[in-house]
This record gives structure tokens, C-alpha cells and sequence, in this order.
């Protein structure tokens, strides 16, 4: 790597660093219903929901569940409605059953695993009413989560985790909406395009410019973690992200939000230092493995795009992995088997490096739980997180929800590679081939939605294991973080002594990235020796 | 109760006979990890039949070996236990030598002399009434009503030397297969017949009603997601190694037998099989330190314990006062304050007036006289003079407290001096108790009685105080003499003028607080502190009702014993934490000697993964299960000791433990397997 190449690095660090703590303390003043409005009490007027009503944890889950359930089958309605709703200028058909059913699941639950082409199967409408609306929800209920967990954690003898209804609709108006809006309108200005016109016919020959409202889903795809994609190739298409400019603030808004909701996080629980340590132990994660993929990316242009070049490639696709958003700028199937490795690897940790808007930090939480609990026997003492006894339910809830990604990825691979329809759309042969399918059930297992390429997986097969296997990752998870929040809130809080085990020390968070890395390690080695390792090794 | 070694050769015996005995599945059902190590074993063992008849995946003696070591696993983990509960058993069966069934002569009306009709002991019921006279055993717990006795109670503490028990108090308790030895006593039955003290004590050493504890139930679910975490990652390396192959055109797929081996050697197998022994060793320290806790959830408690209420006499101070100073009123020398404080105290038994003449004896040569040769009158102690002395040759001579001696003299027409007024507060204000001296209407001075606080207990309660344990003493004292030994035990914080009530008032405080809290009581007026407390620990010396409200009873009645308690509790915790991290980092070793040797037909070039050079792909699998077989047995003596405790803060400690079982869990089995994978070479074995 060239000394440009680090200052670029460097001077993306040090941006998103900055912007931490600003928007932290603002998304905190948002979640704890600081900041209202008339539009926001109408709103609530409107549904007849009363925003100061707390729910305990059994009914903000169901809440929860219960609005994302409709989420799946509104998009599904509508892609399989498609042919009959208006904004259709190219007049496309109903989708498949099991296509629409994986999109409907993939949007839903932040994932944006696409298993279509955008401008060649979805219509305006569909994009804009079905997708676009579910990157909001999607992402304001990984926020509603952390913030219930939050609330869990700071409360004392509360049956209370906060109210499902309010937190939405908070995080949609007053964080999402507003950042989309900036960034979208800055895209336009560097040439992203939104319309609402036919394809435009280029001279002279058959193709066509596909056109449509593209900057108002780009901005939220990358601010919402949800990565997915209004043309096919995502961020490497010139209408999505034509300039470096608009790439740098693109691959910025990737991280935003993980990273700042740790400030969020640490404002929430009364203790900043617990937020600065676990994005200390976030970033002692990314940053590594970022320089490695820069490193081995270097001279290899393969499935680039000119106007990025290898290190900007490079740090897209380790920011894209570490979040779980899963935009892409580059084809990931066309870098070194090293560079393939490392954002499949960021993936299989959990989605924990940063990870989804909400999911990321709530992610990183159970893990501080589950170092918690190990450091806190090695101690002699019975394990206690922010002042919250750590007992058999929470580290029930805590294996479940460590415990059901690598599952869903490992079994969603493992029916893949020995069934002939699994295997049907698979471009490569060998090592690599293992390696396109294992980093397809990586970033549907982990709610990513990135894809390596090299995979045509639109058949039921996949459609049907990998809608599982997302919809376990997300529900799966989340609905145990919430019974955590429940079950911390109800308790009582132990004051801090020279006994307790401080959790925001660079000890601390050695031993979190320790607990995050080797449980990532020990679920994965063996598998990804038969894919990337050998192809390293070969 | 007698002490038997650790690894006395009578119990490793009846220890390795139990390791088979426990084979039992429904045994091995309670414990997810080593149930799947079993499971893994008979389905090698089936696969290294089958390949006896030719139509196995691989060779024979190969796939026997490795099913060979993983019942070794299954059986080391067994003997971990077996060990563990050793010792209580051996105890167990002395305990039950003592509970013999003895005849009880159950009294027709409640008071000694009444006629009475022997009965069965197995008999009694609560309520009954019953004689015990000299050299019979006492048939069941009670509480004496009448009589007093000294009672051999060397079955259940150990100890041999008699102890008096009386009615009415703090002693009026007594133990079921006790015996009298000398006078009667007429007890009231408190226990039915199976939940004697007796019966309890067997039951808890024998560790037949241990039940897991919280933590170890947490613990547990841990070890079983990862369990889970490890079976997937295995499985699916069948379907993975099929592609591959398929891909490949050449080897074979991974058999399963590797993937079994690989399985074992991932999962916790090292804790999962000490996971138990230690939870039973840790009982068995406290049952070595003289406590009986009555559940294994109480130890575990005392590891979390944040408060600790310790009564000031007995465990901060030494039982009794001592006179340290003789203070003389204006116009009196030392010499002479001192003689008559000798002479007031000589009839005096009491410690604190037997100090009085060791202190003038030492500061003044006083020797000590006898009263009867001197023809002297001792004036014993009453409630209504509060007041002792001595009369002798016309002269009287008393000490006392300062008011009732300001009484006296005024009353004989003198007058209390100033001097010593001041003296009196001057002492009482640090800590000392002051007694005053008159001869007839004439005070002489003060005699300064201090509380001895223990030698070496402030350094105890520094310690503490940096493993993050509060300590609060309790006392009687008004709260400036309290302050004065609070401050110069080093305790954080004391209770004065203590009741019963304050005492679990200021529990349930610091409970309030999120506080756990500790204390020892003996007395019927603990009882409500005692089971407000979290940790409660009844001196077996206590009443009946104490021992009821506790958790755990001291056999020793040492009220200092809490302070041990406390760090058994937190050795469990320790020992279950260091080892499931070594557990763990184990397997990135485990992964290095397997995964090459596992796919080393298909991809060949996954051999530079095998840093540690072993032989040969069966003897790299091997080794890896007999590495991970033989580190049980080799932790076996850390379970059952448990892991030295440090008065450390806790991030010290966390770093340390990291530093020795997680870098060193990473390290020691490459090391190890790399040897065993040499002497399995050079044996010509693989």
C-alpha cells in the first residue's frame, strides 16, 4: 500500500470517528423521547397508540414481530402483485412465489440479500413502497431493539422495556429520515440519478439506460445498513455512485450509525465509558483486517471499478461486511482468496464489527454478556454486566442468540453443496465454488445481504433455505435480546466496588474481542479451510 | 469429623470402581458434554467393529484407538466426580456409625423426675419430651428445658474436649447421636425422625440432595451452545468434504470417525467433565474447614458476598477487656491507685478483674496476696450496687462504673473529682472501657479496660476490603467506644448499641442497596438477621433456632471462619471460570493437528497448516484425542483443590487467570500433542 493509500484509509477513520459523538448524543436524545413534534403526536393520534405506555418485554417482542410480520407480507404482496400496480414504465410481471417470498424476508430483516436484478425485474413502485419503506422499518426496528436493551440495562426493578410503537417511529423521523434526505440529496448533486422515467434508448444499438428513483433508496440502503442495491450491481453502477465523492460518503454512511450508536448506548446506560469501549472493541476488529484487505488487494483489479481503484474497493467491502449491509463497489467473487476471506469472515462473527443499525450493537452487547459471564467466574464472583447479575436465563437467551447465525449458515451450506438444485447455479468449480456458496449462507445467516457473486441462487432451493436461515438470524436474535432487556430491567442494580469487574477497560475489551474472534474462529475454521484457505494455499 | 487425605488410596479406589458405575446413561444425561463424549464412543466402537469385518471406513486399530481414548474421556471425567465425592462418602459412613438407634426414655409430664416409658428414638416426635441420663446418647435434636450437662459432640465437630449444655441461653441446643456425659437433661424434641441435623449432615456430605447451583446452571448452557456450535461445525463437514472430493476428483471423504474425534476434541470436554467434581470439592472445603453448608447455592453465594456483619467480640476483639493503664486522681501516685485496684480485683474471676492484677503485677511487682490470710471481705458484683470491691482492715475499696462510684462516694459524703472526670471521658472516648477506683469516700482514679482487637485481622479486613468486601462490626458498645475499635480494627463501618433489630435493619439496608450480605450469629435474638442474611453461618455452639435460620453452621463456632467462607465460595467460581477458558483456547491447537490431517487426501496443500510437524495424519488425530483425554486427568488435583485466591482486585485477577489459563490454554496443547504425536511415532503405533 502507497502512503496515499493509508491517508485515504486514515482520513476515513478519523471522519467517521468524528462523527461519533455528535450524532451519538443526538440519537440518544431521540431514543430516550427528548426531541417531539406535532407531526410525531399526530402520527400517534393517528394509530391511537400512546407513546409514554411502557410494554414489557413479552409485548414490545410481539409488537415487534408482529409489525415486521406485516412488513413480509406487504413487499411480498407487492412483487407478486407487481404487473397491476402503477410506476411500472417497463411494465414488468409478478415475481415467483419463492423469489418474492426471499425478497419479502430479505427486506424485512435488514438483510437486502437480492436475488433479482433490480432494473430488470422490479418496478418503481415496487422499489420505492415495497424496498425503500422496508429500509426504513427495518433499520428503526434494530434501533427500537438497542434502545429496549438499553433501557433494560439502566432501569432498576422495571417491568418496562419502553414502547415498541414510539421508539419506531422516533428513529424513523427523527435519525433516518433526516440523514437519508441530506445524503440522497447530496448523491443527486454528484450525479446519482432519480426519476421516474421509462429506460432511454441508446443510439444506435439495442441497450437501453435504465433510469428510475435511485438517490432516495442509495442514501438509506447505505444509512440503514440494508445494502440493497437499485441496479444490479449496486454502488459499482455509475447511477448509483458515480463519483469518489460520492463513494467516500457513502462507505461513511455504512458505519455511521453502527458506530455512533455506541455513544447512544453509553448515553443510555448513564455510563459513556461502556460505549467507548465497545466501539474500541469494534474497532480493534475492523481495523486490522481492513489493512490486511487493502494489503492483498493491492495490483488486483479484477471486478473493479477504475474510478476507485483496490484500496477504496478494498475498504468498501471490509465496511460493508463488518456493518451488515452489504452494498457493494467491487465484485467481492473476484477478489484474492484473502480478500474474499475477510469480509466472509467479518460476516460469520455476527455481524458484531459495527454490524446492522440496532443489530450491530445489540449484537456486541450479548457477546460483552457472555465475556462477562466467563470473566466474571475466572473472578470468583457472580458475573454482573453495567450493574445487572448475569444468570442462567440471560445466558440462555445470550447461547440462543450466539448460537442461531452460525447454525443457519452452516446447515443453509451444508444443504447447498450436496443437492443438485443447490448446486445448479453455482459458476466455479472447486475450492471456489465452496467458497461462493459458503459466503451466500454467510451474509443470509448473518443478515448481511452481500453477495460474493458467482452464485445464481433464484432457485427455490436457496430462495426457501436462505429465507429461513435470514429470518432465523434476525427474529431469532433479536426476540431473545429483548427477553434479555426484560429480564435485566426487572432487576435490581449492584453497586459498582473495587470487586466489580470493570467492563470499560482496554482489559475489557481485550477479552470482548477475544470472546467475538474465538467464537468466529472455532464455528468457521473448518469450513472456511475447504474454501478460501485452500485457495490461499493452493 | 475425621479428615481423611485427598488421594488416600482406599478412596481412589472406590473412586475408579464409580468412574464405571457412572457409565449408566442416565448418569451421563445431566451433563450435555460428556453425554455426547459417550455417545461418541459407542459409535466408534460400533465403526471399529464393523471395520474388524472388513467393511470398515478405515483401519481397524486406528479406529479402536481413537474409540478406545474417547472412553478413557468418558471414564477420567467419571473419576473426576467419583473423587470429588470420595471424601464426603468416607465421612458420610463414619456419620452414620453415630446415628445409631438409641432408646429415648420419653417422659409422661415435661419435668425431670416425671415417670417415663422407653421408646424406640426412631419413634420421637417433634413436640415429645425426653431424660438423658450420663453415658446415654442423646436420641434426637432438641432443646434442653431443664438440667444442665457436659455433652460429648466429638461425632458431628470433631472435636473432643466436652461442651456444657444448659437450659435457658444461648447453649440449650443438642444434637441427635451427642452423648452425656455427666448430670441429665430433659429435652424437648425439635426434629422428626429423617431431618435430624444428623441426617442432614450425611445427606449434604454424601452429596445425594446436591442440587447444581445458579451458576453452574448458567455455566452449563454455555457449555451446551457450544457443544451445539461444535456439532454443527463438525457435521456439516461431511456434506463440505463430499464437494470437495466431488470438486477435487481425488481423496476420500472425511470418515466419520475423524469427524467424532474432532467433535470430542472441540467440545469443553475439560470442564465439562470437571464441571461437577468441582462444584462437589467445593462443598467438601467447607465440610475440611468445619462448615456445614446447607446448600450448594449458599456456597456459591458466599462468593458473591459484598458485606460482611462480624460481631466485635470474639472475631474483631478478643473475647474479654484488659486493664492497660492506671490513671490516678490528683494527689495519688500510680503505686497506690494500683495496690487497690489489685486488692478490689483479687476475689475478682472475671477476665477483666484477673487483668487488673496481671497489670499490677507487671507495671509494679505487685505480687498478688491471699484474701483469706489478709482477712478479707470480697464484695461481689450485684445488679443494684453495680459495684465490687474488697473490705479489709476498715478499709473499703471499690470499683465500678463511673456513675454508680460517684454515687457512692457522695453518698459517703465525698465528692467526684474533675480530674478523673476527664480521665473517664478521655478513655471512653478511645475505645477503652473506664472503671473507677474509691477507697471509702475517696476516689483514687480510673483504670483504663481496653478491647483488644485481634493481631493481624486489620490486615485481614485490608485485604478484603481490595477483593472489593465491605466489613461492618457489630457491637453493644456506645457508639464512641465503637468508633474507637472500629477505627483501630480497619473495619468500613460498625453498628452500636446493636439490637436485633437494628442488626436486620441494616441487612436488609444494604440488601436494599443491591448488597450481599454475610454474618454469623448463635444467639435465638440472631435468628431474623440470620435468615435475612444471605450468607448466614449459625455457631453449632448456638440455640436451635439460629442453626434453623442459617445456611450454613459452623462446627467450630468460629465467628472469624466467615472470612474462609467467603473465599471458598469464590475459589468455585474461579476454578469453573479458569478452566472453561482453558477449555476453549484448547481447541485452536486441536484445529491445527486435525483439519490438515482431515482433508489431507483431498487438499494436500492444507498440510502447511500442520505447524507442529506431526507424523502422520491418524497419528495427528490421535494425539489430539488422547492429548485432550489426559489433560482431565491432569486438572483433576486443581478441580478438587480449587485455584488459589488472591485478595486481589478483581481486574488483576481477570488478568492474571487470563494470562495463566487462556494464552496458556492456547498454548500447552500444541506443546502436548506435539509430544504425545512423538512417543505414539517412536512407539511405531501410527
Amino acid at each position: 500500500m502507497s502512503g496515499n493509500d493509508l491517508t485515504q484509509l486514515g482520513f476515513y477513520l478519523l471522519v467517521l470517528l468524528l462523527c461519533v459523538k455528535p450524532l451519538g448524543n443526538y440519537m440518544a436524545s431521540v431514543l430516550e423521547g427528548r426531541r417531539t413534534s406535532t407531526l410525531e403526536r399526530g402520527l400517534y393520534r393517528l394509530a391511537g397508540v400512546n407513546p409514554d405506555q411502557g410494554m414489557t418485554w413479552k409485548v414490545y417482542a410481539a409488537a415487534f414481530l408482529a409489525f415486521n410480520a406485516l412488513g413480509v407480507l406487504a413487499v411480498y404482496s407487492i412483487l407478486r402483485l407487481q404487473h397491476l400496480l402503477p410506476l411500472n414504465p417497463q411494465g414488468f410481471g409478478a415475481l415467483e412465489p419463492h423469489t418474492a417470498l426471499n425478497i419479502a424476508i430479505s427486506f424485512a430483516t435488514n438483510t437486502n440479500w437480492q436475488n433479482y436484478g433490480g432494473e430488470s425485474t422490479l418496478s418503481y413502485f415496487t422499489q420505492m413502497v415495497g424496498l425503500t419503506v422496508q429500509n426504513f422499518v427495518s433499520a428503526a426496528s434494530g434501533l427500537a431493539v438497542v434502545a429496549a436493551l438499553a433501557r433494560g440495562l439502566a432501569s432498576k426493578n422495571s417491568e418496562s422495556i419502553g414502547n415498541f410503537w414510539a421508539d419506531l417511529v422516533r428513529g424513523t423521523l427523527y435519525i433516518l429520515l433526516p440523514l437519508s434526505a441530506i445524503l440522497a440529496i447530496f448523491l443527486v448533486s454528484q450525479g446519482v440519478i432519480q426519476n421516474l422515467d421509462g429506460y432511454v434508448p441508446v443510439a444506435d444499438s439495442k441497450r437501453v439506460l435504465p433510469m428510475g428513483p435511485a438517490a432516495s433508496q442509495v442514501a438509506i440502503k447505505q444509512l440503514g445498513t440494508n445494502g440493497g442495491g437499485f441496479f444490479n450491481v449496486n454502488s459499482a453502477h455509475p447511477f448509483e455512485n458515480p463519483t469518489a465523492l460520492s463513494n467516500f460518503f457513502q462507505v461513511l454512511s455504512i458505519l455511521l450509525i453502527p458506530a455512533a450508536l455506541c455513544v447512544t448506548f453509553g448515553r443510555m446506560v448513564n455510563d459513556n465509558r461502556q460505549g467507548w469501549a465497545l466501539l474500541a472493541a469494534m474497532v480493534l476488529i475492523f481495523v486490522p483486517l481492513l489493512l490486511i484487505e487493502a494489503q492483498v488487494e493491492v495490483g488486483n483489479m479484477e471486478g473493479k471499478e477504475v474510478r476507485f481503484g483496490t484500496t477504496n474497493s478494498a475498504l468498501w467491502a471490509v465496511a460493508t461486511t463488518a456493518a451488515s449491509n452489504g452494498s457493494v463497489n467491487a465484485m467481492h467473487d473476484s477478489f484474492t482468496p484473502i480478500g474474499g476471506l475477510i469480509p466472509m469472515f467479518l460476516m460469520q462473527l455476527g455481524e458484531v464489527v459495527f454490524g446492522g443499525v440496532g443489530s450491530g450493537l445489540y449484537g456486541m452487547v450479548v457477546f460483552a454478556i457472555i465475556a462477562v459471564f466467563l470473566a466474571g467466574l475466572m473472578v470468583g464472583r457472580t458475573p454482573e454486566y453495567l450493574g445487572k447479575k448475569i444468570e442462567a436465563f440471560e445466558m440462555k437467551m445470550a447461547s440462543i442468540a450466539i448460537l442461531v447465525p452460525p447454525v443457519c449458515v452452516l446447515l443453509g451450506t451444508a444443504i447447498s453443496v450436496v443437492t443438485p438444485m443447490g448446486l445448479s447455479g453455482l459458476q466455479d468449480r472447486g475450492a471456489h465454488g465452496f467458497s461462493e456458496i459458503l459466503y451466500a449462507f454467510s451474509s443470509m445467516g448473518n443478515n448481511n445481504g452481500s453477495a460474493f457473486g458467482g452464485y445464481g441462487a433464484n432457485n427455490p432451493l436457496v430462495n426457501l433455505t436462505g429465507g429461513v436461515a435470514m429470518f432465523f438470524a434476525r427474529y431469532w436474535v433479536a426476540w431473545p435480546v429483548l427477553a434479555i432487556a426484560g429480564s435485566l430491567a426487572r432487576k435490581k442494580t449492584v453497586p459498582v466496588g473495587p470487586g466489580t469487574l470493570p467492563t470499560h477497560t482496554p482489559l475489557f475489551v481485550g477479552l470482548l474481542v477475544g470472546a467475538v474472534l474465538i467464537v468466529g474462529v472455532l464455528a468457521f475454521i473448518p469450513a472456511l479451510a475447504l474454501g478460501p484457505i485452500v485457495e490461499a494455499l493452493q | 469429623m475425621s479428615k481423611s487425605a485427598r488421594f488416600d488410596p482406599h478412596i481412589v479406589r472406590g473412586a475408579l470402581m464409580d468412574s464405571v458405575r457412572k457409565l449408566d446413561p442416565r448418569h451421563q444425561a445431566k451433563n450435555p458434554v460428556m453425554f455426547v463424549v459417550l455417545v461418541g464412543s459407542v459409535f466408534t466402537t460400533v465403526l471399529g467393529l464393523q471395520a474388524l469385518t472388513g467393511r470398515g471406513e478405515a483401519p481397524a486399530p486406528f479406529i479402536l484407538g481413537i474409540s478406545l481414548w474417547l472412553w478413557f474421556t468418558v471414564l477420567f471425567g467419571n473419576f473426576a466426580e467419583a473423587m470429588a465425592e470420595g471424601r464426603g462418602k468416607a465421612q458420610a459412613d463414619t456419620l452414620r456409625k453415630s446415628r445409631r438407634d438409641v432408646n429415648a426414655k420419653r417422659l409422661d409430664e415435661p419435668r425431670y423426675g416425671s415417670s417415663y416409658t422407653t421408646v424406640s428414638g426412631a419413634l420421637l416426635h417433634k413436640g415429645d419430651v425426653v431424660v438423658v441420663e450420663t453415658g446415654e446418647f442423646i436420641p434426637m435434636d432438641g432443646e434442653i428445658i431443664e438440667g444442665a450437662a457436659s455433652v460429648d459432640e466429638s461425632a458431628i465437630t470433631g472435636e473432643s474436649a466436652p461442651v456444657i449444655r444448659e437450659s435457658g441461653g444461648d447453649r440449650s441446643s443438642v444434637t441427635g447421636g451427642t452423648r452425656v456425659l455427666s448430670d441429665w437433661l430433659v429435652i424437648r424434641v425439635t426434629a422428626e425422625a429423617g431431618e435430624s441435623f444428623l441426617e442432614r449432615m450425611i445427606a449434604m456430605v454424601e452429596g445425594a440432595k446436591r442440587q447444581k447451583t445458579p451458576n453452574e446452571i448458567a455455566l452449563n448452557i454455555l457449555l451446551a451452545a457450544l457443544t451445539i456450535v461444535f456439532l454443527m461445525a463438525t457435521a456439516t463437514l461431511l456434506p463440505f468434504s463430499i464437494f470437495a472430493v466431488n470438486e477435487a476428483g481425488k481423496g476420500q471423504p472425511v470418515t466419520v470417525t475423524v469427524l467424532v474425534a474432532l467433535l470430542v476434541c472441540l467440545i469443553p470436554t475439560t470442564i465439562g467433565a470437571l464441571l461437577s467434581a468441582i462444584g462437589i470439592a467445593g462443598m467438601d472445603r467447607m465440610l475440611q474447614a468445619n462448615v456445614l453448608a446447607m446448600s450448594g447455592r449458599a456456597v456459591e453465594a458466599a462468593g458473591d458476598v459484598d458485606v460482611l456483619l462480624l460481631d466485635k467480640t470474639g472475631t474483631i476483639t478478643l473475647g474479654n477487656r484488659q486493664a492497660t493503664a492506671f490513671v490516678p486522681a490528683d494527689g495519688v501516685s500510680e503505686t497506690q491507685l494500683a495496690d487497690a485496684a489489685q486488692l478490689a480485683s483479687l476475689a475478682d474471676e472475671t477476665p477483666e478483674g484477673r487483668s487488673v492484677v496481671i497489670l499490677a503485677k507487671e507495671k509494679f511487682q505487685i505480687r498478688e496476696r491471699d484474701l483469706h490470710q489478709l482477712g478479707a471481705h470480697f464484695v461481689p458484683f450485684t445488679a443494684r450496687t453495680r459495684m465490687s470491691g474488697v473490705d479489709l482492715d476498715g478499709r473499703q475499696i471499690r470499683k465500678g462504673a463511673a456513675d454508680s462510684i460517684e454515687a457512692y462516694v457522695t453518698s459517703l459524703g465525698g465528692s467526684f473529682p474533675t480530674g478523673v472526670r476527664q480521665a473517664v471521658e478521655s478513655i471512653a472516648r478511645q475505645g477503652g472501657t473506664p472503671l473507677v477506683v474509691a477507697e471509702g469516700n475517696r476516689v483514687l482514679g480510673v483504670i483504663h479496660l481496653k478491647d483488644i482487637v485481634k493481631g493481624g485481622i486489620k490486615e485481614r479486613f485490608a485485604e478484603l476490603r481490595r477483593a472489593g468486601i465491605k466489613t461492618i462490626m457489630i457491637t453493644g458498645d456506645n457508639p464512641l467506644t465503637a468508633a474507637a475499635i472500629a477505627a483501630e480494627a480497619g473495619v468500613d463501618d460498625f453498628l452500636a448499641e446493636a439490637t436485633p433489630e437494628r442488626k436486620l435493619q441494616l441487612i436488609r439496608e444494604r440488601q436494599a442497596e443491591g448488597r450481599l450480605v454475610a454474618m454469623t450469629g448463635d444467639g435465638t435474638n440472631d435468628a431474623p438477621a440470620l435468615a435475612q442474611a444471605d450468607v448466614a453461618v449459625a455457631m453449632n455452639t448456638g440455640t436451635q433456632a439460629a442453626k434453623e435460620a442459617g445456611n450454613m453452621v459452623d462446627l467450630d463456632s468460629n465467628p472469624t471462619k466467615l472470612i474462609e467462607i467467603v473465599q471458598i465460595g469464590k475459589q468455585m467460581l474461579m476454578t469453573r471460570g479458569a478452566l472453561t477458558t482453558f477449555s476453549t483456547a484448547n481447541d485452536v491447537a486441536k484445529y491445527f493437528a486435525i483439519i490438515p490431517a482431515a482433508f489431507a487426501t483431498t487438499y494436500p496443500q492444507l498440510s502447511a497448516l500442520n505447524v507442529m510437524h506431526l507424523a502422520s495424519p491418524e497419528s495427528a488425530i490421535l494425539s489430539a484425542v488422547i492429548f485432550n483425554a489426559l489433560i482431565i486427568v491432569a486438572l483433576i488435583p486443581l478441580a478438587l483443590r480449587g485455584i488459589q485466591y488472591r485478595p486481589v482486585s478483581a481486574a488483576d485477577l481477570l488478568q492474571r487467570h487470563l494470562l495463566i489459563y487462556g494464552a496458556g490454554g492456547v498454548l500447552l496443547p500444541f506443546a502436548g500433542i506435539k509430544v504425545i504425536d512423538m512417543i505414539l511415532a517412536g512407539l511405531g503405533w501410527v
